[in-house]
């Protein structure tokens, strides 16, 4: 790893003027789980690292009935799985960190490092973009909200300028009749998922008719990819087991999969007809028992 | 200036070390070769075997993935401090009755997941088990004693023996 020169701000106020007086050469590590792999095999090499891992008042999460769900940045992905709140209002979400890496990672790596990074196989993105998920983001200059819809910009690429900070993750409460659930394809329990699905469905009471769908799929393209075709084979319908089955071709055409070692292009198109089957299947089920 | 040193004030196992380390040198450097307690293992360095788990802060940790700076003011228990004298911990000595180590590299890391775990879980199911001790990969001895192992500890533990 190359030398840097390291700040460990205690502050969001000591941190925004060093990340804009070194504005492109500095950056920002968290809980570093995925960066200090990328400092170590040459792929990173920042001339400043500025540690916000010790900023404690960004460690939080809070739920309002109508304000929603505010995540703190640097909350890590254990709190998150185990959170009291999160299992009662967003299960989704403390499922999928389940299955989200090892318990050591999961103890020292943040909710907002994982997002900056900018992973396609990560799975807090697609989870979040299905619940409508929203992102404040802080630079000396001001202060901007952006969803994380549209967050990613390519492979390990996302929308945060070189002096801005994500502050906080702003989760909607879902409406009511929805499903919101989160598969993956994993050789063991915590690994990177091959491919992944996350659906949301919501349901007009009383039909049953699906009202709304967002489905996103992971390591299927260069960011979080989002599949608007295979949402409408779903919005209208009553849905039926042809009408998963069909969103989950759809979704596998509009997808363009990496080929790597953990699987082919091909392989994962497969997949991604399964997983988004059935990640659709379990929304559904779950937006019929609300 | 760039990778000068910086201080480190860092809890382990008890005793408190002052020292001053460099931006890049990991948890794992510093536990390994400036305060040579060898018992905490480098394998992968890419976040993958485990081998390398600590205890920071009561919660099980890969040392190889955080930078000792990162650690500062936080207190890590390593192997060497689990055992009290001759007294080896219950995990130590289940481990040891059991059979459950060959070539012993990856155990430091797997008793300190299995520490973490029922400091936090004292009763956990076999699932709960697993889950934990998976995150600490074994090349040669299997995991089924290693899990009855911890199993056996976790008994132990609430005997109070």
């Amino acid at each position: 790893m190359k030398d840097f020169e390291y700040f460990a701000p205690k502050t969001v106020e000591e941190a925004l003027p060093l990340l804009s007086q070194y504005k492109g050469e500095a950056k920002i590590v968290a809980g570093g789980q995925s960066m200090l792999v990328l400092m170590r095999q040459g792929l990173l090499a920042p001339e400043y690292v500025v540690d916000i891992k010790g900023i404690s008042a960004l460690d939080y999460m809070t739920y309002d009935e109508r304000l929603g769900l505010k995540i703190g940045a640097l909350t890590t992905h254990r709190t998150i799985e185990k959170s009291p709140i999160i299992q009662k209002h967003f299960k989704v979400l403390s499922e999928m960190e389940t299955n989200l890496a090892t318990i050591q990672t999961r103890n020292w790596g943040t909710i907002g490092g994982n997002l900056c990074h900018g992973d396609p196989a990560g799975d807090p993105g697609p989870v979040l973009m299905v619940l409508d998920a929203k992102l404040k983001l802080k630079s000396l200059s001001g202060e901007r909200t952006v969803a994380m819809e549209g967050f990613s910009k390519d492979i390990l690429e996302v929308d945060l300028e070189p002096d801005e900070m994500l502050i906080e993750i702003q989760v909607p409460v879902p409406r009511s009749h929805t499903g919101v659930a989160h598969e993956k394809l994993m050789v063991m329990q915590g690994d990177a998922g091959i491919v992944g699905a996350a659906v949301s469905i919501t349901l007009k009471p009383g039909n049953g008719i699906c009202e709304d769908a967002r489905i996103v799929v992971s390591n299927a393209a260069s960011i979080p990819l989002r599949a608007k075709e295979a949402e409408r084979c779903l919005i209208g319908k009553k849905i039926n087991g042809d009408h998963l089955t069909e969103a989950g071709e759809v979704a596998s055409k509009e997808a363009s999969p990496p080929s790597d070692v953990h699987g082919s292009e091909e392989y994962r198109r497969e997949m991604i007809k399964v997983f988004v089957k059935r990640a659709a299947n379990k929304a559904l089920e779950r937006a019929k028992e609300r | 200036m760039k990778g000068e040193p910086k201080e480190l004030r860092l809890r382990v196992n008890g005793k408190v070390y002052e020292l001053k380390v460099k931006p890049k040198a990991l948890l794992n450097d510093v536990l390994r070769k400036d305060l040579k307690l060898t018992g905490v293992k480098r394998g992968c360095l890419e976040s993958t075997c485990g081998v390398c788990t600590v205890i920071l802060d009561g919660k099980a940790v890969r040392s190889c993935s955080i930078l000792a700076l990162q650690a500062n003011g936080h207190e890590v228990t390593t192997i060497e401090g689990l055992a009290q004298g001759d007294k080896l911990h219950p995990v130590q000595q289940a481990f040891v009755d059991h059979g459950a180590i060959e070539c012993g590299f990856c155990i430091p890391g797997r008793v300190m997941m299995a520490k973490a775990l029922l400091d936090e879980n004292p009763k956990p199911s076999r699932e709960e088990v697993k889950l934990a001790m998976q995150g600490v990969l074994c090349a040669d001895v299997g995991y089924v004693k290693q899990i009855e192992a911890v199993e056996i500890a976790a008994e132990k533990m609430q005997g109070g023996e």
